[in-house]
């Protein structure tokens, strides 16, 4: 089942403060006091390229951490005993280009409250400054305490419990148009300008020819943007953009608007009903072009010398107070157990799997000294990187054609 | 100057930008959008102990009778992406971007600061700038325009909006305790809010307090209204003076003014931009200057640079013939837009033209090189040192920000030639002192007060 043109298994890492267990900031390898400066951050994304992941994600919401729902209207709770605080996670990708050399960096950002213009030359820049290696992981927010932040939209409550139970109300759903929206003026802005617009013709004192820069002039709902963009053409043309999706409205916003899909199936062969899903919302929304990637994301925990994965689980439970709790599934145990699981997911057709390391800074260089040479053993994953770009590792075409030249 | 230690130069480095100064036709221009081109300028301005590098911002590409500039360069990358790149190539500079109160949010606008700020271990610097013109807000969700008489009122209350964001967390917010299992002070961290006109926010802010509690604020204002506007709110002022007499008054005036609002003068420093021309003898340094010039202010670029006050097109006329016959038309939409505009009474401007026209002799080309182009820095580099030095100690300026014509490379004589001699001169520090760039501009660091009015 597995895509032909593109036999190899991806691997990313989702990066996310001192790590996805809410006790990993006390962990004795942890450096909390760092998660606010680029050291850290730049430790983390070199140790992944020593691993030759093909990307790290940069998770980002724009407001602060909570144990609560982030569409609790109520906003977020008032736990100290919990990582609290996060950069602007498209800045933080641009710090790390100069520290990385090879693997993807793939920013969440915000479309509900964000100008489309601004998300579209941050991350074309974020292209221009890495050389070919930029993406933007789509979030659309928009409830609860989130519009207070920006005090130019109400929004109505929503319920909890419905969403949970897989429905999305109107007003939720209205959000993912507006980000397919977001993505579309995005990805417009992006081919504003054409490859070879910039001319440099000393004769006739020509910088640029401009019949190859185009405005946009989309209008929607929501907001219209005239264009041009002011970045030239970025290295990869489009950079990746990527969606995290629980359910059909957002599996059908990545279907509409992104080149790959994270998603979080059960562990096993069930994983298979998550991947019909997404491709039932391909066919829904009518997808052409290459079919979406679909990556599964996995919360990791893995053995370390002397301890094993379990009982680090169980210690740092403890410490939390309560039981790890993820949208994702939890692998708990060693690489070879964890390379099985990837191998069982791969052959039902998923096309890469997001990591995301219950401690960073455990589990991240588990991650890239045991699995990685585990999965490369098994030749599910190459070894080293053979492609300059983000696109070039995930086998994605890397000449991208320009909706607006002339053909 | 006695014993009172010697005032020091600051200085700042622009990367030529969108604007018929970049000869981007010059054989040797490199990339304006490369990162290589900003990372070699910003590594060459911390090799010569520059106080920050500097980033200007455009939000549309510039149109002339509803088509795009052609003739400049066209086309940028994003500032505050770009600066937070350069702080992964650099240790000490001070990362300066402009960025528009107009179209950007509070909230946003903080979080990046803030998080370049972190990322840069204090070396953040904003621009602020309004704008007011509905041809870039073409381009924004919130659309329209602000209205011209409300940019006071926007700048300043994004400038109040900002502050409670970026004092929303105390200096010792974060404690990361392992062993208490603390890891913030106090539950409800990071709180503000903000009511006015322009914003009404509130919530919980995500980045802790940054090294330097604020970036540095720098904002540019000539009129009444912008000179206590920045003597009020700014770290240091943009002064458009390069002649001594009027930058003097300027210095003073501003700096009285900064007082007036209770501040000491020394917390406001005022900059002027310089661009220069080094030769081994002066009439060498003049010939190159007059070559770059005619070579800027060519005759195309002449006539559009005129098309500005005109408002109507020019093209049909001679550049080394006189200035057009016709009047100026005020009331016909934009001819050029997306250019800073300058407020002018277009009828006085054109017959000043005409005045200075006649009286020197000066063909289309020539009087627009004459009024439209600042006199640089030209000389031998032992001049140019000795002119910015000056021009500093007698209180023309703090400092000047250092641009070249030539990307990426121009800078490099700069620093080759006229800081050691600055350095000499003990005008210009030997290394940097202070970690961040408030210490480096002798600002007073916000972190300690606020600690000490605990």
């Amino acid at each position: 089942m597995t895509d032909a043109a593109d036999p190899a298994l991806h691997l990313g890492v989702a990066l996310d403060g001192a790590g996805w267990h809410p006790a990993a900031w006390r962990e004795p390898s942890a450096r909390p006091d760092e998660l606010f400066d680029a050291r850290y951050w730049a430790d983390l994304a070199r140790t992944a390229e020593r691993g030759g992941l093909d990307l790290i994600t940069i998770e980002d919401t724009l407001t602060l951490q909570s144990s609560t729902s982030p569409i609790d209207p109520a906003g977020p709770d008032e736990r100290t005993d919990q990582v609290r605080g996060r950069l602007d996670a498209s800045l933080v990708a641009s710090r790390l280009a100069t520290a990385t050399e090879h693997i993807g960096l793939v920013p969440v950002v915000t479309t509900t409250h964000t100008e489309p213009f601004h998300v579209a030359k941050a991350v074309a820049t974020l292209d221009h400054v890495s050389h070919g290696r930029g993406g933007w992981q789509v979030r659309v927010g928009g409830h609860g305490a989130e519009a207070a932040l920006f005090g130019r939209r109400q929004f109505e409550p929503i319920d909890l419990a419905a969403i949970t139970a897989g429905t999305l109300p109107d007003s939720v759903a209205e959000r993912f148009d507006e980000a397919v929206d977001a993505v579309e003026v995005v990805r417009r802005l992006w081919d504003s300008w054409e490859d070879d617009a910039e001319i440099r013709d000393v004769a006739t004192r020509r910088f640029i020819d401009r019949d190859k820069v185009h405005t946009i002039d989309f209008q929607g709902r929501w907001f219209s943007v005239r264009g041009p963009g002011i970045v030239p053409r970025s290295p990869q043309g489009q950079p990746v953009v990527a969606v995290l999706a629980h359910q059909r409205v957002p599996y059908e916003l990545a279907a509409r608007s992104g080149d790959l899909v994270f998603v979080t199936p059960p562990l096993g062969a069930d994983a298979v009903g998550v991947l019909a899903d997404v491709r039932a919302a391909e066919a829904a929304v009518g997808r052409d072009g290459a079919p979406l990637q679909v990556w599964a994301d996995l919360v990791v925990l893995l053995d370390g010398p002397g301890e094993s994965a379990v009982d680090r689980l169980a210690r740092l439970d403890e410490r939390a107070g309560s039981p790890l709790t993820s949208d994702a599934a939890v692998a708990v145990g060693s690489a070879a157990a964890l390379a099985d699981q990837i191998e069982t997911w791969h052959r039902l057709g998923y096309a890469g799997v997001r990591l995301r390391p219950a401690v960073a800074t455990d589990d991240l260089p588990r991650i890239v000294d045991d699995l990685a040479p585990e999965l490369q053993r098994r030749g599910l994953v190459r070894s080293g990187y053979r492609e300059a770009t983000l696109r070039g590792h995930l086998g994605l075409p890397t000449t991208v054609p320009n909706r607006y030249a002339a053909v | 100057m006695g014993h009172t230690p010697r005032k020091q130069v600051i200085l700042g480095a622009y990367l030529g930008g969108v604007n018929h100064h970049t000869a981007w036709w010059d054989e040797r221009a490199g990339s304006q959008i490369d990162f290589s081109s900003f990372e070699h300028t910003a590594r060459t301005a911390e090799r010569g102990k520059f106080d920050f590098f500097f980033l200007a911002e455009g939000l549309a590409l510039r149109e002339r009778n509803g088509r795009v500039f052609d003739q400049d360069i066209v086309g940028r990358p994003d500032t505050l992406p770009v600066l937070a790149a350069l702080a992964g190539v650099t240790e000490h500079l001070g990362l300066a971007g402009t960025i528009n109160a107009t179209f950007n949010e509070p909230y946003e606008l903080a979080r990046q600061f803030a998080s370049l700020d972190a990322l840069s271990g204090g070396r953040a610097a904003w621009n602020l700038v309004t704008s007011f013109d509905a041809f870039t807000g073409q381009n924004f969700r919130r659309g329209g325009f602000l209205p011209r008489e409300l940019r006071y009122e926007r700048a300043a209350e994004m400038i109040a909006a900002t502050r409670a964001l970026f004092d929303a967390w105390d200096d010792d917010d974060l404690v990361a305790d392992k062993q208490s299992g603390q890891f913030v002070r106090r539950g409800d961290v990071g709180r503000f809010e903000h009511r006015g006109p322009q914003f009404d926010i509130r919530g919980r802010f995500t980045v802790p307090r940054s090294p330097q509690g604020r970036p540095v604020l720098l904002q540019a204002g000539v009129s009444p209204q912008g000179r206590d506007f920045a003597a009020a709110n700014s770290d240091a002022i943009f002064s458009p003076f390069g002649e001594i007499i009027a930058a003097r008054e300027f210095y003073r005036d501003v700096k009285a003014r900064a007082e007036r609002f209770g501040r000491s003068p020394d917390e406001l420093k005022i900059l002027p931009s310089g661009s220069f021309v080094i030769g081994d003898t002066h009439a060498e340094a003049v010939d190159k200057y007059h070559e770059v010039r005619n070579q800027q202010v060519n005759g195309k670029t002449a006539l559009i640079l005129l098309e500005q006050v005109w408002n109507r097109d020019l093209s049909q006329y001679d550049p080394e013939g006189p200035l057009p016959d016709i009047d100026p038309d005020p009331t016909a939409p934009d001819f050029i837009q997306g250019r800073a505009l300058i407020e002018q009474d277009r009828f006085k401007t054109v017959a000043h033209f005409r005045e200075v026209a006649e009286a020197k002799r000066l063909n289309l080309r020539e009087l627009v090189i004459d009024q439209f182009e600042r006199g640089p820095l030209v000389g031998t580099a032992s001049e140019i040192a000795q002119q910015i030095d000056d021009f500093v100690q007698q209180d023309g300026s703090d400092g000047f920000i250092i641009g070249s014509h030539l990307v990426p490379w121009g800078l490099d004589d700069f620093v080759d030639q006229v800081v050691p001699l600055l350095q000499e001169r003990g005008s210009l520090r030997a290394e940097y002192t202070g970690s961040t760039l408030r210490d480096n501009l002798g600002l007073p660091s916000l972190r300690r007060d606020l600690t000490a009015a605990r």
